[in-house]
């Protein structure tokens, strides 16, 4: 028996994971997918947002303050980098009540802004477009992974003491008045005191199962552009045009990995599975870029990507069920949700802490940081690969990964065992070519690894093998 | 202890090539860095024939073509490091390389050839709308996996793109049972070869349609299909005419880039329309004693071109190493008025031969190629069709040469 099920590996799924087991719960997440991180967390601007954006006394503005700090505290024991590059949204002349409204806001929500000149904008980011007058200045607006935040937080929950099980789509709940026992497609079925509903884009599936209300719920897909390592000397803080009814507005800014990306739109889709690209929405962005940013350049695009987030409402819900005991649910978690997500999990564990009479939180064992051989020095190289040669056989020479990285992404807490899985740990394959020369490699060592055929290694999902058949198969005489 | 003479990187057609014949004039130490477990690059990959009728006078396939050149290293004494990854280099020849034997090398060298060949253009480059499933490849990584390591990636087939890989692929995809159900080609015309066209789509009814692309992909994980339309005349898609073909395979044959990021962020002077590094007829670029050739220079059609070009970058690096310079006057060469690149980017004035290979911008008949240096006309020639998937040359005078060279077409 479980104290707490959490249903979805997405970036608040595992930090709600993490922080229960900091409170010593036994305590399960459940991921439909074969990987953490493959929804709404995969695919988002990565954006460690200041907080000047929400309505005070919101949810939203609570957690993503909170968040904000958690995030840059967190980022040391996951392992992974969070980088407080300061943000910028910038204005021309006629914007600057925009920008005071804004910053009126941020004030009452307690987080550090102000208004700046062109002149003061010049020396945080030079290539700002040349009719920008005014911009506000967050200096603890910042980057990270989404993805990997995601990874880091369930590594960390399950190294100490708790479980993800990958694969695992919930298809039912038996709820007994004290005990639930969740159902997944595979067969198998577990019993807890507690569920948190963190599906984001299929929360309401859940709700459905346990007779809960259905969320009028509205999707949206944000489409990116991501830039080559290259241009990254072009932008050191986050840009934002002044934000409107949709959204925050189309930004510029550089990823914790050395990439720059472009996005996000803001178009509203049927489900959260439409994650396909439009060429529509990429020309918004080559549209809106511009205002904002004098040098995008589209000849160093090495790839596109969309997300969908859900929106319920004006603010998150973050709330015990009004109709089902001991069911928790979180929905609606659009931006800032990834900023907000530490601070969420935080949160949902100290509610279900105090119900479950668990007051004494433990210090959790941090994680171990991975070693990349692109960011060790020569000595360090020449020490690992006297224990190990693999530290020198690069495999992705894009990003420079090499093979050792590769082996122990594979067999990290949460294992990958997919292509994608294996590129969102080590970066094998995110680089220029896309992985069309290192993912057949990465394949088999996938193979070697896990045991399995190379005809069983997938890109990342069910169904999504690469190598279909062997040749000969069915080949025809000529 | 990894002092050179001349240091190659890339254990291709190209640096093969360069290698031997830097050896050949004067490099005593020369080295090959390859970042794979064999030399031979990415021919080992090209198990059709058609390789060789030029440089060798009779017809190979891919491995045979390569295994001449490594013959030869072989039986040289040019130290081959495998498995090795350059990680840097400067414009004063430190290179930095990396591999499981040897671990963190650091090399000097009196010379280097550039030869790191070229990688493909991908779905997210074109940026193409549409899902991420498995299912989308580029020519090339389907080609590897059939040919290398023996699976195949799909058995309904769409090719977006009509460059020789992906020719290639159709009619190899095809032999193994898959089913090729359309090329289709962005441009009105074909950057792959003629004869490619005619023996890997005409022979098996295979249809290409240009000024076609594709306009989105549909599948979560695993590719389901792809929508695709006409394009109009500036290449845009006419959505109206948007149909969809049912497919778990699109491969991606639009386009190959020279692989030279380390070369460009050194600094070096470089060819806007091929975006690569420019070059004199010695193949040497704007920093001293670093050559380029293949490839990662510009992309060539066939393979015996970038042999006999990087035997003659091999040649000047090797005569380089060894102090040995001779400078007739520099003329710049330039291409104009249809003719979309030419190279050498320089030329001497002097004795022999000069060989200047050219690429057109589009489809031309019966024009008339003139070449002047200075105000002098030194070279026509008719030509019935020039094609941009044919990659031509002229062989001028070196004494001809009286000042700057244009390279233009009469229609």
């Amino acid at each position: 028996m479980y104290d707490v099920i959490i249903i979805g590996g997405g970036v608040v799924g595992a930090s709600a994971l993490r922080e229960a087991v900091s409170y010593g719960m036994k305590a399960l997440l459940l991921e439909a997918d074969d990987d953490v991180a493959t929804g709404t967390s995969r695919a988002n601007s990565g954006i460690i947002h200041a907080g000047y954006d929400a309505k005070p006394n919101s949810l939203k503005a609570k957690f993503n303050v909170r968040g904000n700090a958690l995030c840059y505290e967190l980022a040391g024991e996951l392992g992974i980098d969070a980088k407080r590059i300061g943000s910028l949204v910038v204005s021309t002349k006629e914007g600057l009540k925009g920008l005071e409204d804004l910053e009126k806001r941020g004030k009452e929500n307690g987080v550090d802004v102000k208004i700046i000149r062109r002149e003061e904008i010049l020396r945080i980011e030079k290539n700002v477009a040349d009719d920008i007058e005014y911009a506000l200045y967050a200096k603890d607006g910042g980057i990270i992974s989404p993805y990997k935040f995601t990874i880091a937080l369930a590594d960390n929950a399950v190294i100490n003491g708790g479980e993800v099980i990958l694969e695992s789509k919930v298809v039912k709940i038996d709820n007994n008045g004290g005990k639930f026992t969740v159902y997944t497609e595979n067969g198998k079925s577990y019993e807890t005191k507690i569920v948190v509903n963190s599906a984001g884009g299929h929360a309401n599936d859940i709700n459905a199962m346990l007779g809960d209300e259905i969320y009028d719920t509205e999707f949206r897909r944000g489409d990116y552009f991501v830039l080559d390592t290259k241009e990254a000397k072009n932008i050191s803080t986050v840009l934002f045009p002044l934000p409107d009814e949709r959204g925050k507005g189309v930004l510029v800014a550089p990823t914790v990995d050395g990439n720059v990306i472009y996005g996000p739109t803001s178009i509203k889709v049927e489900s959260i599975e439409d994650t396909g690209v439009t060429g529509e929405g990429l020309d918004i962005i080559r549209a809106s870029v511009t205002k904002s940013y004098k040098c995008p350049n589209y000849r160093n695009v090495i790839r596109v990507y969309a997300g969908v987030r859900s929106i319920v409402g004006g603010d998150f819900v973050i709330k015990w069920s009004d109709k089902v005991d001991n069911y928790f649910i979180l929905a609606g978690i659009c931006s800032p949700g990834l900023t907000s997500a530490p601070a969420i999990g935080e949160y949902v564990a100290k509610e279900i802490a105090d119900r479950l009479g668990k007051k004494e939180k433990k210090k959790l064992i941090p994680n171990k940081r991975a070693k990349h051989f692109a960011s060790m020095s020569v000595d360090e190289l020449n020490e690992l690969v006297k224990e190990d040669p693999r530290w020198c056989k690069i495999v992705c020479r894009c990003e420079k990964v090499s093979e050792k990285e590769i082996v122990e992404a594979i067999n990290s807490p949460v294992k990958a065992t997919s292509v994608d899985a294996v590129k969102r740990r080590a970066r094998a394959g995110m680089g220029r070519c896309g992985g069309g020369f290192c993912a057949p490699d990465v394949m088999e060592i996938i193979a070697r690894e896990l045991d399995i055929p190379l005809t069983a290694v997938k890109k990342g999902g069910k169904n999504s093998n690469i190598a279909v058949s062997y040749v000969k198969e069915d080949g025809i005489d000529v | 202890m990894y002092n050179y003479d001349v240091i190659v990187i890339g254990g291709g057609s190209a640096g093969m090539s360069a290698a031997l014949e830097a050896r050949k004039n004067g490099a005593e130490k020369v080295a090959i860095l390859e970042r794979d477990s064999r030399l031979g690059g990415i021919l080992n990959q090209c198990i059709h024939n058609g390789f060789g009728l030029h440089y060798f006078k009779e017809e190979l396939t891919g491995p045979e073509y390569a295994n001449k050149f490594v013959k030869l290293v072989d039986e040289s004494d040019i130290d081959v490091y495998l498995d090795t990854l350059v990680t840097s280099m400067t414009k004063d020849k430190k290179i930095v390389a990396v591999n499981p034997v040897d671990g963190v090398m650091n090399m000097t060298a009196k010379a280097v050839v550039l030869a790191m060949g070229c990688r493909e253009r991908t779905a997210g480059a074109i940026a193409m709308p549409g899902s991420r499933p498995a299912g989308i490849y580029t020519a090339g990584m389907a080609q590897r996996l059939a040919n290398i390591d023996g699976y195949l990636v799909g058995k309904k087939v769409v090719i977006l793109g009509s460059g020789d890989i992906g020719l290639i692929m159709a009619r190899r995809m095809t032999f193994e049972g898959a089913k090729v159900l359309a090329v289709l080609e962005l441009m009105p015309y074909s950057s792959g070869l003629k004869r490619n066209i005619v023996q890997c789509l005409e022979d098996y009814n295979i249809p290409l349609y240009y000024s076609h692309t594709v306009t989105r992909a549909k599948g979560k994980n695993r590719l389901e299909g792809i929508y695709y339309a006409p394009v109009d005349e500036n290449r845009r898609p006419i959505l109206e005419q948007e149909k969809y073909i049912e497919c778990d395979t699109l491969l991606l044959s639009v386009g190959l880039i020279p692989a030279n990021d380390m070369a460009l962020a050194l600094g070096v002077e470089t060819d806007p329309v091929t975006g690569s590094m420019a070059v004199d007829e010695r193949r040497e670029t704007s920093i001293e004693g670093i050559f380029a050739s293949g490839n990662v220079l510009h992309v060539h059609d066939l393979v015996d071109n970038v042999s006999e070009e990087s035997a003659i970058a091999g040649k000047y690096a090797g005569e380089y190493s060894k102090g040995v310079r001779e400078n007739g006057r520099p003329y710049s060469v330039k291409a104009s008025s249809g003719v979309r690149y030419a190279l050498p980017q320089k030329v001497y004035s002097g004795e022999g031969k000069v060989k200047i290979f050219f690429r057109v911008g589009n489809i031309y008949k019966n024009a008339k190629l003139v070449v002047k240096s200075g105000e002098n006309v030194i070279f026509t020639k008719k030509y019935m069709i020039l094609s941009p998937g044919e990659m031509e040359y002229v062989l001028l005078d070196k004494s001809s040469l009286s000042g700057d060279v244009s390279i233009a077409l009469e229609v």
